[in-house]
């Protein structure tokens, strides 16, 4: 095992696929000086091993970044798409849903588009409105897309070594306030499957189910309900589409209470997919009905007052929990 | 410097003295940023502050005005109020947002100022549908939108430039070239003879100018702006300049090849335009005075943020829409 942050574990791991297979490339905006850019780290050094043939440092020009990295996959190469930020990858919904998502299956399985996009999401102290959201749901909705949001550095570098060997095309979402996390990750290759998701901790009063940063918020409130003698069983999903619904249902006829916690805005996000799929398939095992957090339907605000009021805290996870203990 | 008969030196102390206040609010901007009191990250329009004076003291209040990510530079020319906008980056009561927006989204609806923005090129789309309000409502404003170089290479700014044309509507397109989006030298990743061609290729008329040159984008503008009220359709502006810091307050720009920023300070607007006062009759002592008046302007605004209450977190829950707003979920408000 070595210590280290979520973005050089990512970039260490797209390193890896890149040396490991020439058809794998990178394209984005401002990935090409020796540092990388502006990005926290995630690229730095890698215009110096590959070249700037498979490190593209591409226009300002989203719809193309994405609409290119579709082409190219139905071509033959394995691109990787950096769109930044979630909220730039809107930019390009166009060609990651209208094209990436049904090109498979609209051209009768002619064509697979194994391509990964990556975009950050996730609130990032004062980065306000357009900066800031979570739009996992969006894409979990998506037909034809796989999503990814892993939590830790081990779970980075992993997921995005299986998203781009899957000849799917692949959502790759990483929380802004990972980037400088670290965590260790193992010395081996260290691939992480998808659609697997990981017990962080075992208990047997309250399943508590997230993904993405939320996750480690969530082994912080299971830390302080411990001192209260409850045992809660965390699960980190690390895959939202698809995802682990055998370890989940296992967890929840275990415990027969289930949390569920999301940073992104609570209305129609991935929670509600949760929380009403384990209705349906483990009503029988429930004590209580299932419940779930998320953010209010709101635009991110810039002012720290209301962005903590935003925000999905500890606290507010651990209000929820013991609500949901009691019940 | 080229000449022009509004070049009084009355108007010219007036312009210049908007510049010393975008400049200081800007390193104040900085400063702040630093100390953190300023979250988010912070933009600075240094270097480029002859651009957007020289454009809006040929606008009027009631003009629009759409902006970029660097937009305070635009906002203080148009008209924004410096005080409110300070409170803003501090996320404090009385920010031109209430504190919801902060350094990027500052918008001042009072001065026309419609928003600066986050996301590139938005502005652009935004400027025509504001330009075809204008023609609804048989108004004689018209709409400026700053674009930077970078942002020309997204679909949505060639989209503008041909509906604007399209449409004939009265919008303005100023394109700041500082010659880099943030790391990367622009010319590296944009294809064609640049900006200004590609505007011709639309149909829509072009020029370029040195953007550091105060008089020059002054009396462009003057003649652009009449001939775009009167009807003549859209016109683009490319100014050239330079950026003279990091992407933002928290880029050290090491990347920049430190000859290359020594040389862009002997171009850059203030020192030329202090030179041309200078040269007009405007005395050391009496620059000397504006800039602390415009220094110690700022610095009250700075001491005033610091110490101006905070916004209830409760107001992040208002203004989002008028049906359906918000409630935190699960704590029934
Ligand atoms: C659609 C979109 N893509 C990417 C970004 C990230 N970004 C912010 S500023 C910037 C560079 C902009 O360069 P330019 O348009 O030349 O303006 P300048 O910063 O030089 O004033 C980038 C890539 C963004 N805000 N929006």
């Amino acid at each position: 095992m070595t210590e280290m942050t979520f973005a050089d574990a990512v970039r260490e791991g797209l390193a890896e696929e890149m040396r490991r297979d020439p058809l794998v490339w990178a394209l984005g905006e401002d990935l090409s000086t020796a540092h990388g850019g502006t990005s926290a780290n995630q690229y730095t050094g890698l215009i110096d091993e590959f070249g700037p043939k498979r490190i593209v440092n591409t226009p300002i020009s989203e719809n193309t970044i994405m609409g290119a990295a579709v082409g190219a996959a139905v071509a033959g190469t394995r691109p990787v798409a950096d769109l930044r930020m979630a909220d730039f990858g809107m930019c390009a919904v166009d060609e990651l849903v209208n094209q990436a998502a049904k090109i498979r299956y609209m051209f009768g399985g002619q064509a697979r588009v194994p391509l990964v996009v990556r975009q950050a999401i996730g609130v990032r102290k004062g980065a306000a409105a357009q900066h800031s959201q979570s739009t996992e749901a969006w894409y979990v909705h998506t037909p034809g897309l796989v999503v990814v949001a892993p939590g830790t550095p081990a779970d980075g570098r992993g997921l995005l070594k299986s998203a781009i060997r899957a000849d799917d095309p692949v959502v790759f979402m990483e929380h802004k306030d990972l980037w400088v996390a670290t965590g260790d990750v193992p010395d081996d290759e260290g691939v992480v499957p998808i659609g697997v998701a990981k017990t962080v901790r075992t208990g047997n009063d309250l399943t508590l189910v997230s993904w993405s940063k939320m996750a480690r918020l969530c082994e912080e409130v299971a830390e302080t309900l411990a001192g209260d003698g409850v045992s809660v069983e965390v699960i980190d999903l690390r895959s939202l589409w698809p995802w682990d619904t055998a370890a989940v249902y296992a967890s929840v006829r275990k415990t027969g209470r289930l949390l569920v916690a999301q940073e992104a805005v609570q209305t129609g996000g991935f929670a509600a997919e949760v929380a009403t799929d384990v209705t349906e398939h483990c009503f029988d095992a429930l004590k209580t009905h299932v419940r779930r957090i998320g953010a209010p339907r709101m635009p991110v605000p810039y002012a720290e007052p209301m962005e903590n009021e935003y925000r999905v805290t500890p606290e507010r996870i651990l209000a929820r929990a013991r609500e949901t203990l009691a019940a | 410097m080229s000449s022009n008969l509004a070049n009084e030196p009355a108007r010219v102390v007036a312009m210049f003295r908007k510049m010393l206040l975008i400049r200081a609010f800007e390193e104040a901007a900085g400063e702040a940023f630093h100390a953190g009191n300023v979250r988010g990250s912070v933009h600075q329009y240094i270097g480029e502050e002859s651009i957007a004076v020289g454009i809006c003291e040929n606008l009027r209040d009631d003009d629009f005005l759409t902006s970029n990510h660097r937009g305070h530079g635009h906002s203080i020319a148009k008209g924004a109020d410096p005080r409110a906008m300070m409170l803003e980056l501090f996320g404090r009561v009385g920010g031109t947002s209430d504190g919801k927006g902060g350094s990027m989204h500052i918008a001042d609806f009072s001065v026309g100022m419609l928003g600066a923005n986050g996301v590139i090129a938005d502005g652009c789309t935004i400027s025509v549908g504001a330009a075809q309000s204008i023609r609804l409502l048989k108004q004689d404003r018209i709409v400026v939108n700053f674009i930077g170089d970078g942002g020309i290479n997204r679909g949505p700014f060639m989209e503008a430039l041909n509906w604007a044309k399209v449409y004939e509507l009265p919008v303005l397109f100023v394109c700041e070239n500082n010659q880099i989006a943030a790391t990367t030298t622009t010319r590296l990743v944009t294809a064609g003879e640049g900006i200004a061609k590609r505007a011709e290729s639309f149909g829509i008329p072009a020029i370029t100018i040195d953007g550091n040159d105060l008089f020059e984008v002054d009396s462009t503008t003057a003649r652009v702006v009449a001939e775009i009220r009167n009807g003549g359709g859209p016109q683009l502006i490319q100014a050239m300049t330079y950026r003279l810091r990091g992407h933002f307050a928290h880029d050290p720009a090491d990347y920049r090849d430190p000859k290359e920023v020594e040389a862009a300070l002997g171009r850059e607007p203030m020192v030329r335009t202090e030179a041309w006062l200078l040269e007009n009759g405007v005395g050391v002592d009496e620059i000397a005075a504006l800039k602390a008046e415009v220094d110690a302007e700022i610095a009250g605004y700075v001491e005033e943020a610091v110490n101006a209450p905070w916004p209830d977190g409760s107001l992040a829950f208002t203004d989002v829409q008028d049906v359906g707003a918000p409630a935190y979920p699960g704590e029934g408000r």
